[in-house]
This record gives C-alpha cells, structure tokens and sequence, in this order.
C-alpha cells in the first residue's frame, strides 16, 4: 500500500499492535532538559525503575542557563534545577553537556548539529518544539512530563495514529524572504489549530531549496499551528549536511544508511487526509501583530481593525491582542518602535541566522535606545560564528554577544522584557509574558530582527539606505 | 491516577480562545522540581486582575473550568496540568485542545471534554445566569448535562478505559516487555547510541 514519508517511520517502528490500543512505537532517541525531567526522574525512584536505554538518552542544560556568563546561576531556584538535572543524570547514567560544555546548547540545536539527528528515527523531547528534527525526515513531537518518564521507564509510547497533512509550497522564495517568513504566513494562514491532530509533511520546490538550517525552522513552529510533527523529505541536501558529524554513521554504515534514507519519501499515489499548498512566490518579510503565532501580516500591512476578522471569537482575540500589545489599529506595521531586539532561539539560533543578521550589521550601528542582544543556539554556533567574526560584527554595532541558551525566547533565566517593553524577536512564540510579565513580542527573521535594530522600528533590510 | 467517572460540579466561563499554557502557567513556575503546589501559578498574570473570572466569589469552588476554542496550545509543560488539578479543577471544557495539553490532561485524570462552540456558548450563557447551576460530567455514557442540555461528547475508548479504571500507563506497557526486547533486536547497525 503507497504511504507517507510519516507512516513509514512510524511503521517501522511499531512494537506492537493491538486492536483498540494506540500503537506501542519505539524511540530511538529521548532528549532532556532541566525543566520537564525532575519529576519524571522523581516518578522513577519512586517506583523502583531505572531508565532502559541511557544508550538512547541525551541531556542538555538550556532553559535556565546564564547567558552572560557560564558560572553564576543567580537565582536559586533556577540553579536548583539544573543541579536536580546533574543529579539525576549521575545517577540513572545518562549523559549530559552542562553549561560551559561545548556541545551545550538548545536542545535542538544541540541535537542536529551533532548528527544525533537522522532521517527515519522517532525522536521525543519534553519540549514542544521537538518538531524541529523533522527537517531531517524524523517523526519527532514534544511530549510532557509523564511520557518522558514513560519513555525513560521503557523506550517506548503509547501514541494514537495521528491524520495526514501535506504542506505544498509551490514556486520559489523572492530575495530577502526566509524560511522563517514562509513559516509565519503560513501560521496566519491556516490559525493556531489548523494542523490538530495531523502530522504534516512540508514538500515542494520552495522547500527543497532550503537549507537544513530553514528546514528546521519551518519544522521548529510546527507545533505553533498544533500539528503533531512536521517532516521533510531527506534528500542530498540533508546527507551532506550530516555527513562527518560526530554522531553520523561512518564507512560502510554511512552507505547503508544513506541507502536507507533515501526510501524515506512518501510514494506517489500515496493520500494525505488534507492538503494545504502555498505559493512561496507570493511572500514578502512576515511579522506578529497579536499574541499568538497566527496573528501575523506582512511586515507592509498595518496593525489589522479587530472587528475586521470572520468570527466573534477571533475578533475578542484580536481585541485583546490589539490592547495587550499596546497597538492601534491602522498603524503602519513599520511605525512600530521597539525597545529590544533578541536574536536567538531554536527557531533561528543557528550559524545561517547570525549570518543572515550580521550580514545587515556589518558597517551598521543599532539604534539608540535599542538594545540587541545575540544569543547562539549552542556553545558549538557560538564558537563557529567567532572563528568567521560574527561577534566582532555584533559588537562593533552595539549589540551584546552572549553565551548559549534559550535566554529570551521564555525568559527563565535572567534575559526578559520588562513589563510594556517591546521586541522584535527570532523566537517562535508572542503569547502574553512569553519574554517577562507585561512584555510585548513580535516574531521575526534574522533579517528584520537585524534591520529593526538599525531603525528602531519594525523593517526590512530592504528599508536601509 | 485516580479514577475517573462521573463528576458532578459548579463551572466557571473562561470566555477566551488560544488560552496557550504559558498563560496557564507562566515559566517562572517551571523552576520547581516537585510534582504538587502549583496552584498559586494557575492563570498568574491574569489573576491579578480583579476583575479576572476566577477572583469573582461567584465562581468560587467551581472544579469545571469552560474555556474557548485551542486552549491548552503552545509549550508541552505538563505544569498546566498540575496547576489545574492543584486549583481543584477536575474537568476542562473546550471546543478544541491542544494536542500535548489533552495527552498530559489524560495522563494526570484531568477530563479534557470537546464540545462544539455552540454547545460551549450555551454553557456559558447558563452559568453566567446561574453560576451555581451544577454541571454533570459523565465519562461511562460520554456526556455532559447543564439544566434540560445534554451534550455527548467524544472520548477514544482506550483513553476511557484508562481514565475510568485509573491505570498507570507505563504499567500498561510493561505488559510489552518482551516486544520491546524483540524490537530491539531488529534496530539497524547504523542507529544512533549516544555513549
Ligand atoms: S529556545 Fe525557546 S522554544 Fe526553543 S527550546 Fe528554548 S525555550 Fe523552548
């Protein structure tokens, strides 16, 4: 029978099957972090268990990590966290890069860049952008706390079969449109639930064109309009971004793999349950205006009359969105002054991104009263961006070069807006408070999060002379 | 997990959609390590304002929280869950969940219920005329009944019998174990080990 990219993985990874029970699926990789492990291991103890395949396991400090310096967690109950997580990797034997490591990192940043992810695996985090390492073609999805010690206890979850999706973006992305652009119209377009219950495949002329770096930021939001996971075809592009990785296969076991891989692509003939296609020609820069990941609008529009939209219930949302957000409505989207600028994240914390942001930097100061601050995905793009002289780049316009973490893109550690303050931001979520109580978000790409430094108000490299 | 079957409880109208789990629990609440006392960060931000559904007296008690369209979207943290559960709520009602919130609100015996906008709306006519009025949430016959309404709702059965029999999921699968075994014997050479 002609199946998706999706249900081969998943088919081959069944455990077992039984009429009226969700599939028993295998895990070939379970990320941690500090945040949503405690009492998964807590659950363990509890119940005399160990964790079944450390093999299988890899941890990482990220959500409450210092990124203005590698030793002083200040506050106390952040550093208890991370030391709970120290704790218990010690003792269930699994391994893990603390901060000051230099493999330490987000988690999904940590993960691809050293090839721990690869096409075909089922990968889990408890953490909802897990949907991220399907830019590999894995079947990766966040889950909470009680699946993580699940999959800890057994290497294995319980999981309902979820419904088809494809994703279809046609034609090709104009110049200075980005993956993360493509991602945000495409939120507004289908709503925050629009991919409930499925899990997604992302195809097409204007996918393939990307590189690993755009994949992952497109599979990143997945989870931003509910789809379970969201998958792309591996292809060249994905090989040769993998091979020589620390955790790649090597020799003969690369070959094998790689002939494996490249049977992982949805047959033909095979159905989707429902199909949504974009022309990537028709794109321009993408901004939020709201406080949810669909209410965006090219960054040319303006700030949109609430009582303009369809339903009553998105009408109260953008009402609330409109006052929260401190907007009026009719404002051009390029008035729109900003007090922060935070470049980071595991939707655009990777090298390509601070690439992308210093390259509208280089000779550039950020505007007074504006502060920016480039946070890398990983120790690893840390150290990467400086050996080509990224951060020199950074520095020399006025921005704060830090060290790696989730820092502003949720605001555990001590990197937040302040109540009323205003960001444009390369993160992945503008929901109220995501970056500090009474912060006001607007998501972005590299790109017009670089040129909105320059300007102090929301634009595109395009408005810089 | 405890069992779940019937409840029979006072609700309160959250007449918001998109309610995503940061708003449910803001992250400054993730730090902590234990399992129980999330209460105080349930809805944090906005329960401070005065005027926010769950300060009204009127509501007080109440273990049914109404909620509009996609609530529980946005982070995996099952800390929503708990903060419900710890608050005193036992069963959530929306048109549509988040994926992650629903599984983790399964797992912790806090009934997810999805009933259509139309049936939600009523509901929160009803209980804002009557906010004593009881509201019966019955997971045996899968429905849910406010004064002469009764609304059937969805519920996969496994996730019924579960909740009903109040089983512990990893106990579930360790009936498994030796098909786990096997699997892994069949895992490619080339897959990843991490040490
Ligand atoms: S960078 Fe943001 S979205 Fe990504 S894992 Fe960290 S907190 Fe979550």
């Amino acid at each position: 029978m002609s199946r998706t990219l999706a249900q081969k993985v998943w088919d081959a990874h069944v455990v077992s099957q039984t009429a009226g029970e969700p599939d028993l699926l295998y895990i070939d990789l379970h990320l941690l972090h500090e945040v949503t492990s405690p009492q998964a291991f807590d659950g363990l103890r509890l119940a005399g268990r160990s964790v079944r395949r450390p093999d299988l396991t890899i941890a990482t400090e990220d959500h409450n990590t210092p990124t203005d310096n590698l030793l002083t967690i200040s506050d106390p109950v952040s550093r208890t966290q991370i030391e709970t997580l120290r704790k218990n990797c010690a003792e269930f034997g699994v391994r893990l890069h603390p901060l000051g490591d230099p493999v330490q990192g987000v988690v999904h940043v940590m993960g691809p860049q050293q090839g721990l992810t690869q096409p075909g695996m089922t990968i889990v985090c408890g953490d909802s952008h897990t949907s991220t390492h399907g830019a590999f073609g894995a079947l990766a999805f966040g889950i909470g706390t009680s699946e993580v010690e699940h999959v800890l206890a057994t290497q294995t979850l319980p999981q309902g079969t979820p419904k088809q999706m494809a994703v279809t973006v046609t034609g090709e992305l104009p110049s200075g449109v980005t993956a993360k652009d493509l991602i945000l119209a495409l939120i507004t377009k289908v709503g925050t639930g629009g991919g409930r219950g499925y899990v997604v495949e992302y195809r097409g002329p204007a996918i393939e064109k990307l590189s690993m770096e755009g994949r992952m930021t497109v599979s990143n939001m997945s989870i931003e309009w509910g789809a379970k996971a969201g998958l792309i075809a591996p292809d060249e592009t994905t090989f040769a971004w993998l091979k020589g990785r620390p955790f790649a296969p090597q020799g003969a076991q690369w070959d094998e793999a790689v002939a494996y891989w490249r049977t992982l692509k949805t047959d033909d003939d095979a159905v989707f349950d429902a199909e949504v296609v974009i022309d990537a020609s028709t794109l321009t820069p993408f901004v939020t205006w709201g406080t949810n990941p669909g209410q965006g609008a090219p960054l040319s529009a303006s700030v949109p009359d609430p009582e303009s939209f369809a339903t009553e219930a998105d009408r109260a949302a953008a009402r609330r969105a409109v006052e929260y957000m401190g907007l009026t409505p009719g404002t051009a989207l390029k008035d729109v002054a900003v007090d922060v600028v935070f470049l980071g994240s595991c939707t655009n914390g990777r090298l390509e991104d601070l690439r992308a942001a210093a390259e509208v930097l280089r000779g550039r100061k950020v505007a007074s009263g504006v502060r920016m601050l480039v946070v890398p995905g990983s120790a690893q793009v840390r150290a990467e961006a400086e050996e080509e002289g990224l951060n020199e780049v950074f520095t020399a316009a006025g921005a704060e070069w830090r060290f790696a973490g989730c820092s502003m893109c949720l605001g555990m550690n001590p990197d937040t807006l302040k109540p009323g303050e205003r960001s444009a931001s390369t993160s992945n979520r503008n929901f109220e408070g995501r970056q500090g109580k009474g912060g006001r978000t607007h998501l972005v790409s590299p790109a017009v999060a670089a040129a909105t430094a320059v300007t102090g108000r929301l634009s595109a490299p395009a408005d810089l002379v | 997990m405890e069992k779940f079957t019937t409840h029979v409880g006072t609700a309160v109208p959250l007449r918001r959609s998109n309610v995503d789990t940061d708003q449910i629990i803001p992250a400054v609440y993730l730090k902590r390590v234990t399992r129980t006392g999330f209460e105080d960060g349930l809805f944090a931000a906005w329960r401070e304002d005065a005027s926010f559904v769950l300060n009204n007296p009127a509501y007080a008690g109440a273990t049914i929280l109404v909620a509009g369209e996609d609530f529980g979207t946005g982070s995996s943290r099952e800390h929503a869950v708990w903060a419900l559960n710890d608050y005193g709520f036992r069963v959530v009602i929306s048109p549509r969940f988040g994926d992650i919130f629903r599984g983790n609100s399964l797992k912790q015996g806090l009934l997810t219920v999805e009933l259509s906008q139309e049936a939600v709306e009523t509901l929160w006519d009803a209980i804002e005329k009557n906010p004593g009025a009881p509201v019966e949430v019955n997971l045996q016959a899968r429905e849910v009944r406010s004064g002469e309404h009764v609304w059937p709702f969805a519920m996969d059965d496994f996730s019924r019998w579960r909740l009903l029999e109040g089983l512990d999921d990893i106990g579930l699968t360790l009936r498994h174990a030796e098909a786990i075994t096997a699997f892994e014997a069949t895992r490619p050479s080339f897959a990843v080990l991490v040490s």
